[in-house]
C-alpha cells in the first residue's frame, strides 16, 4: 500500500521525518518496506496559455505555437505534440531549463522556424506511465485553465514529498487506507488524529423519485447494501490538488467522478461504485447470485461468463456490476451521464477472492472487498462522496438514501487483564500505557482497577478475546524494548527419534564411502512409472494423486524413490558429468484408499544411483559395507522379474525371508527411456526395515593369541556356479578353523575350456587354543578340494 | 709385544678415520679383530710371553681391542650418519604433484543447514521430532486457527490430495500432533523443533520452488513469555551465523500465533551499516515469523491458556541455506547438478 506523506498530514501530526516515520511504524506492526521519494529535479519549467496554433510551413507533423508566459513577448514553440489545443493552459521549460531525466532546454531550430523552448508531458517530469492522466497521456500536461500563468510547475503541480510503501498485515485491512495509517501514525508516534469532517452543504429532492429500491437476495454474499444520489452531473476532470494526490498514491486520474470515488476508496477503505442511474432498467439495483448463463460486458469492454456462485449488482434485469470487484460496460458513469447511483456495499471477501480469481479480474476495489471492511463504512463512505462531488461543483446531492441489510453497530466488548499482559510478555507495562495505546487507536477502553474495559470499533474486524489486546499493548510499548530473558525450568536432554538416528548414520556413511546426497521433490510425474518400466499392475502405480497440481509433472506423490534418481542422473549426464555416485532418503507414499481419503502411509526409503567409473560389485559393496555397520548381514537373491531391473545382474536384499531392499543394474530399456548409453546401478532400501533389524549391541571378542596359516586354492568349474555357494562349502568343511574364506581371483580365456572359469580362494585357518600345525591344515585343505569336486564338479587348477 | 701392539692401535684408528663405508669399515674389523686378524694374532701368540709380561700385555691387549672395537662402532655410526643425510638430501619429492587422496562424498546443502539447525537446538535441549508430508486440513490449518475464508487454503495456494487432506504448507502442523500427544500422554512441557519438507502453489522461479523445506520450534510451559522467545532467538541466530549478527523483532501477524512477530536480521553485507543490497537500512529480509502460541491454538490441543502458554517459530531453512552459502538461484538446490554439490 502506497501511502503519501503529504495525504496522510491532514488527519496527523507527523513531527518526525520521513526516515524516522517508516522505522517507527515498522517497529509497532505497519512494515515499510520503502521510502519513495517524490521530489522533482525540475529548473524553469512554467506555466503558459496556447495562444495560437499554426502548422509549420516545412513539416506536415510540426505546429508553430505563441504561448503567453504571462512575461513579455508570447513565445514561439515548435512541437509535434498531438493533445494542445488553442487555449490550453500547459507547462514550458524555457530556454536553459533542466528536466529530471537530465534533458538541458536550448533554443533549437526546426526546419527553418526558431523554438524557444518545449512543452513539457509528465513522462518528462519523471511520472509512471501508469498514474498519468488519460487526457495527459499521449502528450503534453494539459492544466487547468483557471492555473496562473507564468508560475514554476514545481509549485502548480506540488512536485515535492515522498510515501511509504507499506506491507499491511492479514488481519489488518483497517490499514489498507490513508485514514487507517493515519490512525496507526498517530498511535506510533503518540500524536493527534482527526477523522475528516464529512458533511453535505445542500440536498435537493428526494432519492426515491429517482431510484425504485435496493434490495439484498443473498445475505450470505452481501451484508450490507447503501445507495444514495446525484445528479446535474457535470462530468470533466478532477481539480488539480485531487488528480496530484491521486497519481501519487498510485493512481491514474480519470475523470471527476471516478476520481472521488477512488479518492475516498483510498482515503477510508471502501470501495465505492457509481452507475449510470437512467441506464437502469427499472431503477433498481439487487444484489444477487448471477444466474446459470448470465453474461456481462465489463467496462473494459471483454463478455465475461458468469457462474451461480459469483455475486452482481443487478438492475431489474440484468447484472449491471459484477460486485466488488468490475463494473459493467453499459451502466458506466461516461462524459454525457446526468444521474449517478452511487453504491457502497459491505460483501462476503471469500466471494469476491475467488470470483476476482475465476475471473482473473484484480483491481484496488477487488482486493480491499477480499478483505473485512466494516460495514458501518458504508454510510460514511458514501456521504464523503457526496461532500467531495459537492465541493468540486461535479453534480447536486439529492435528499435521502435507501439501504438494505445490516445497519445498526453494537461494539463488542473485550476485557484485558494488565497482570496478563505482561504475565505474556514477560514485562512490567504500567495500565496507563495500556489505556494510552489502545485510546489512541480508536478502541475505547477504561480501567476498574482490575481489568480494562475495551469497545472495539467497526473497522478492527481483527479484535475478539483478550490475546488480541494483548498484542496491540505489547507492539505499541514495542517488542524491541521488552528484555530478553532466558527460559526457566528443569535442564532436558534433546533427543531424536531411533528412525532419524539411522536415517542420519546411513547418510554419514554413504557420504563418507563417496556418494552425494540429492534433494528432489515428493512429487512427480505419472509418466515416470513407464519411464522405468513398471507393470501395468503394478502396486507403484497405485499412487495418491495431487488435485490441483501445478502440472501433470508434478501431479503424483512419489511410491519409490527412483524416477526422481534416474532424472538426476539423466541430468547430470547430459550435462556432460563422467560419474556420479549418488544417494536421496526421502519418503514415498502409499495409499490406504482410492480416490484418497485416508491419510497415507509415508514410508521413509533410501535410493542409491550410479554410473561411471563403478560396476555393480562396487554398489554391492557399499550397500553391505553401509549395512554391516548396523550389524545386518543380508542374504541375496537373485530378482529376475522387476522391469526396472536387469534381470541377471539384481538381487533381492533378504534379512531371512524379509526383502529390505533391492540393488543392481538398470534394465537397458529405462537407460534407453531417460536416453542414456552407458550402464546405471540402482538401489532402494527400506529405511524402517534397516532400523528394525539393527542389532549393534557390540561385544568384545578376545583377539587371536595363536598364529594364522593362509593357504590359497585354486579351482575350475562351470559357469553357472556361484562363487556365494562354493565359500560356503568351503567353510562347513572346518567352521571352527577356518576362520575365514576370500575369493582373490576369478579368470576365463586361455588355457581354461570355454563355458569354465578359474576360481582362487585364500582360506585362512586359525585355531582359538594353539597353533596349528602344518599337518593338520593340509588336512583340512585336501578336505576342500574333495568337497568341491563332488558339489561342484571342480578340478584342482 | 708392547711396541707391536701400540704400533697396531695407532695404525687402525687411523685407518677407521678415513674410511668412507660400511665395507671398508669391515674390512678393517677382519683384518684387525678377524679370527685371523692382526690383533687375534697377537692375543693368540701370547702364550710366547714370561709369566710377568702377560698380565701386562694381556690387559693392553684387551685395551687396545675395546679402543678399536669402540671405534669402530663410532665410524659405523658416523657412516650410518652421513649416509642418512645424503638420502634425505636425494629424497626430495615435489609436493605440489596430486596426492592420491579416498572419495569423500557430501551432504546436499540444504540438508547440511537443516541437522546444523537441528543440533544446535538439541544442543539446548529441544527434542527433534518429524511429521507426514501429507497432513490433514485440521492439523495444517483448523487447528492452527486459520480463518475458514483465508486465502492460504485456497486450491491457488494449497495443493490438495482431498477435501481433509493437503501437502502440508508449513511444519506447524506438528506442534498441533506433538502438544496433542503430549496432553494424552502427559509429556508436557514441550521443547521441540521439527524441519521437513512443505508445499506452496508457487510456479518454479529464481527464488520460488512448489516444495522448499522449513523448521519448526515450539516450547510450552507454565509460564512462558515473550522475553523468553527473543532470548531463544538471540541465542539461536548467534550460533547460526556468528555473534555480530543482530535481531530485530517486528509485529506481525499469522493465524496460529498471538502477539506475533517477524525477526530482521543484520545484512550480512554490511552487518548493519547501511549498504546497497538492505536498500540502506542495516537489515537484510526476515529471517523468521514467531510469537506467542495462540490461546485458541492451544484450546484446541486441550491445553488451558490460563495455565499454559507457549511460544513458536517457522523459518524458510531454503533461504537460510541460499544467504549461507550465496546461491543465487533456488532451482539450484533440486536440480543436484554434481559439479554444484561437490562446492560444499
Amino acid at each position: 500500500m502506497l501511502v503519501p506523506i503529504k495525504w496522510m498530514k491532514k488527519y496527523v501530526d507527523i513531527d518526525v521525518d520521513d526516515k524516522t516515520l517508516a522505522d517507527k511504524l515498522t517497529l509497532t506492526g505497519s512494515h515499510v518496506d520503502a521510502v519513495i521519494d517524490y521530489n522533482k529535479e525540475v529548473k524553469g519549467v512554467v506555466t503558459g496559455r496556447i495562444l495560437e496554433i499554426a502548422q509549420h510551413p516545412n513539416a506536415d507533423k510540426l505546429v508553430v505555437t505563441k504561448i503567453d508566459i504571462n512575461e513579455g513577448e508570447p513565445l514561439q514553440i515548435i512541437t509535434g505534440a498531438k493533445n494542445i489545443k488553442k487555449d490550453d493552459v500547459v507547462p514550458v521549460a524555457l530556454e536553459g531549463a533542466e528536466l529530471p531525466n537530465g534533458l538541458k532546454i536550448k533554443k533549437s531550430n526546426f526546419r527553418g522556424l526558431p523554438s524557444y523552448g518545449m512543452m513539457v508531458s509528465y513522462e518528462e517530469l519523471g511520472f509512471d506511465d501508469k498514474v498519468i492522466p488519460k487526457e495527459s497521456r499521449d502528450g503534453i500536461i494539459i492544466l487547468p485553465p483557471d492555473t496562473p500563468l507564468g508560475a514554476d510547475i514545481k509549485d502548480v503541480l506540488d512536485l515535492t514529498g515522498s510515501a511509504l510503501e507499506v506491507e499491511v498485515t492479514f488481519n489488518r485491512p483497517d490499514c489498507l487506507n490513508i485514514v487507517g495509517m493515519a490512525r496507526e501514525t498517530a498511535a506510533t508516534l503518540g500524536t493527534r488524529f482527526r477523522f475528516p469532517k464529512i458533511e453535505i452543504k445542500k440536498e435537493e429532492g428526494n432519492i426515491k423519485d429517482y431510484l425504485n429500491g435496493v434490495e439484498i437476495e443473498d445475505e450470505d454474499l452481501c451484508s450490507r447494501f447503501y445507495a444514495r444520489v446525484i445528479k446535474d452531473l457535470k462530468i470533466g476532470p478532477s481539480p488539480l490538488w485531487m488528480q496530484r494526490i491521486l497519481m501519487d498514491a498510485g493512481m491514474r486520474p480519470i475523470n471527476n467522478i471516478v476520481d472521488v470515488t477512488n479518492f475516498v476508496m483510498l482515503e477510508l477503505g471502501q470501495p465505492i461504485h457509481a452507475y449510470d442511474l437512467e441506464k437502469l432498467e427499472g431503477r433498481k439495483l439487487i444484489a444477487r447470485r448471477a444466474r446459470q448463463g448470465e453474461k456481462i460486458v465489463t467496462i473494459d469492454q471483454v463478455e465475461r461468463d458468469l457462474d451461480t456462485n459469483m455475486l452482481v449488482i443487478a438492475d431489474a434485469e440484468k447484472p449491471a456490476c459484477i460486485a466488488g470487484v468490475m463494473g459493467g460496460y453499459y451502466s458506466e458513469i461516461c462524459d454525457d451521464t446526468k444521474i449517478l447511483a452511487l453504491e457502497t456495499a459491505n460483501f462476503n471477501p471469500k466471494s469476491i477472492r475467488e470470483t476476482s480469481k475465476k475471473l482473473g479480474l484484480r483491481s484496488e476495489a477487488s482486493a480491499r472487498n477480499e478483505k473485512p471492511i466494516g460495514y458501518v463504512l458504508c454510510e460514511i463512505a458514501s456521504n464523503r462522496v457526496c461532500q467531495l462531488i459537492e465541493m468540486i461543483g461535479a453534480g447536486t446531492v439529492v435528499g435521502g438514501y435507501l439501504q438494505a441489510g445490516k445497519s445498526e453497530y453494537e461494539p463488542p466488548v473485550v476485557t484485558l487483564r494488565p497482570h496478563r499482559a505482561n504475565a505474556l510478555l514477560g514485562a512490567e507495562i504500567p495500565v496507563a500505557d495500556m489505556l494510552k495505546f489502545l485510546n489512541t487507536l480508536e478502541i475505547e477502553s477504561v480501567y476498574d482497577g482490575e481489568k480494562i474495559t475495551s469497545r472495539i470499533p467497526y473497522f478492527r474486524t481483527d479484535i475478539e478475546q483478550e490475546a488480541d489486546l494483548i498484542e496491540e499493548v505489547g507492539r505499541l510499548y514495542g517488542f524491541e524494548d521488552i528484555e530478553s530473558k532466558p527460559l526457566r525450568g528443569s535442564t532436558r536432554v534433546g533427543r531424536k527419534s531411533d528412525l532419524r538416528m539411522v536415517e542420519d548414520e546411513i547418510k554419514s556413511l554413504l557420504t563418507g564411502m563417496g556418494l552425494y546426497e540429492i534433494t528432489t521433490y515428493s512429487f512427480i510425474s505419472p509418466k515416470a512409472y513407464d519411464n522405468i518400466c513398471a507393470g501395468e499392475d503394478s502396486s507403484l502405480r497405485n499412487y495418491v494423486r495431487i488435485l490441483n497440481p501445478l502440472g501433470e509433472d508434478f501431479s503424483s506423490m512419489r511410491t519409490t524413490l527412483l524416477p526422481n534418481m534416474m532424472e538426476v542422473i539423466q541430468r547430470n549426464s547430459n550435462r556432460g558429468v563422467e560419474v556420479a555416485k549418488l544417494y536421496e532418503a526421502g519418503s514415498v507414499f502409499i495409499p490406504k484408499d482410492q480416490p484418497v481419503t485416508e491419510e497415507p502411509v509415508e514410508k521413509l526409503k533410501l535410493s542409491i544411483g550410479m554410473y561411471g567409473a563403478c560396476d555393480f560389485f562396487d554398489l554391492k559393496g557399499i550397500i553391505f559395507a553401509m549395512l554391516s555397520r548396523f550389524g545386518i548381514k543380508p542374504e541375496l537373491k537373485y530378482v529376475t522379474d522387476n522391469p526396472t531391473f536387469h534381470p541377471g545382474r539384481t538381487a533381492a536384499l533378504l534379512v531371512g525371508e524379509d526383502a529390505i531392499g533391492i540393488f543392481g543394474e538398470a534394465s537397458p530399456k529405462v537407460t534407453d527411456n531417460y536416453g542414456l548409453d552407458h550402464r546405471v546401478y540402482l538401489a532402494e532400501l527400506d529405511v524402517e526395515k534397516i532400523l528394525q533389524y539393527k542389532n549393534t549391541e557390540w561385544k568384545y571378542d578376545p583377539l587371536p593369541k595363536y598364529p594364522a596359516m593362509v593357504r590359497d586354492i585354486a579351482v575350475i568349474v562351470s559357469d553357472d556356479v556361484l562363487v556365494g555357494d562354493m565359500e560356503e562349502e568351503i567353510k562347513k568343511v572346518s567352521p571352527y578353523l577356518i576362520e575365514s574364506v576370500e575369493l582373490f581371483d576369478v579368470y576365463k580365456g586361455e588355457h581354461i575350456k570355454e563355458g569354465y572359469k578359474s576360481t582362487a580362494f585364500s582360506v585362512t585357518y586359525r585355531s582359538k587354543d594353539r597353533t596349528m600345525k602344518d599337518k593338520e591344515v593340509e588336512k583340512i585343505h585336501e578336505k576342500i578340494l574333495q568337497v568341491l569336486a563332488q558339489k561342484f564338479n571342480a578340478v584342482l587348477r | 709385544m708392547k711396541d707391536q701392539l701400540l704400533k697396531l692401535k695407532t695404525q687402525a684408528l687411523d685407518r677407521l678415520k678415513e674410511c668412507k663405508d660400511l665395507s671398508e669399515i669391515e674390512k678393517i674389523r677382519i683384518q684387525y679383530l678377524g679370527k685371523k686378524g692382526e690383533l687375534t694374532a697377537i692375543l693368540r701368540s701370547m702364550g710366547s710371553l714370561s709369566e710377568e709380561e702377560r698380565p701386562e700385555v694381556g690387559k693392553l691387549a684387551n685395551e687396545v681391542r675395546a679402543l678399536i672395537e669402540e671405534e669402530i662402532q663410532a665410524a659405523k655410526e658416523a657412516v650410518h650418519l652421513r649416509e642418512s643425510e645424503e638420502r634425505l638430501k636425494k629424497e626430495t619429492l615435489d609436493i605440489t604433484m596430486p596426492g592420491r587422496y579416498p572419495e569423500i562424498g557430501r551432504r546436499h546443502p540444504l540438508m547440511r543447514v537443516k541437522e546444523e539447525l537441528e543440533s544446535v537446538f538439541m544442543r539446548m535441549g529441544y527434542d527433534v521430532v518429524s511429521g507426514p508430508e501429507i497432513e490433514t486440513v485440521a492439523n495444517n490449518f483448523d487447528d492452527l486457527n486459520t480463518p475458514y475464508d483465508h486465502p492460504s487454503r485456497d486450491w491457488s495456494d494449497t495443493f490438495y490430495i482431498s477435501d481433509n487432506l493437503v501437502l502440508r504448507t508449513h511444519t506447524s502442523p506438528v506442534e498441533i500432533r506433538v502438544m496433542k500427544e503430549a496432553v494424552k500422554e502427559g509429556k508436557l512441557p514441550i521443547r521441540m523443533v521439527s524441519t521437513g519438507r512443505t508445499f506452496r502453489f508457487d510456479d518454479v522461479d529464481d527464488t520460488h520452488s512448489p516444495m522448499f523445506h522449513q523448521m519448526e520450534c515450539l516450547v510450552v510451559d507454565k509460564g512462558v513469555t515473550l522475553a523468553n522467545l527473543k532470548d531463544s532467538i538471540d541465542q539461536f541466530v548467534k550460533e547460526l551465523f556468528g555473534s555480530r549478527m543482530k535481531t530485530r523483532f517486528r509485529p506481525h501477524n499469522f493465524p496460529f500465533t498471538e502477539p506475533s512477530a517477524e525477526v530482521d536480521v543484520s545484512c550480512p553485507i554490511c552487518m548493519g551499516k547501511g549498504c546497497p543490497a538492505c536498500n540502506g537500512t542495516g537489515w537484510s529480509m526476515e529471517l523468521l515469523g514467531c510469537g506467542m502460541t495462540h490461546p485458541n491454538v492451544l484450546r484446541n490441543c486441550g491445553l488451558d491458556p490460563e495455565i499454559y502458554s507457549g511460544y513458536a517459530f517457522g523459518m524458510g531453512i531454503d533461504r537460510v541455506a541460499m544467504v549461507k552459502y550465496g546461491i543465487p538461484n533456488i532451482r539450484l538446490l533440486f536440480e543436484n547438478d554434481v559439479r554444484f554439490l561437490k562446492q560444499f
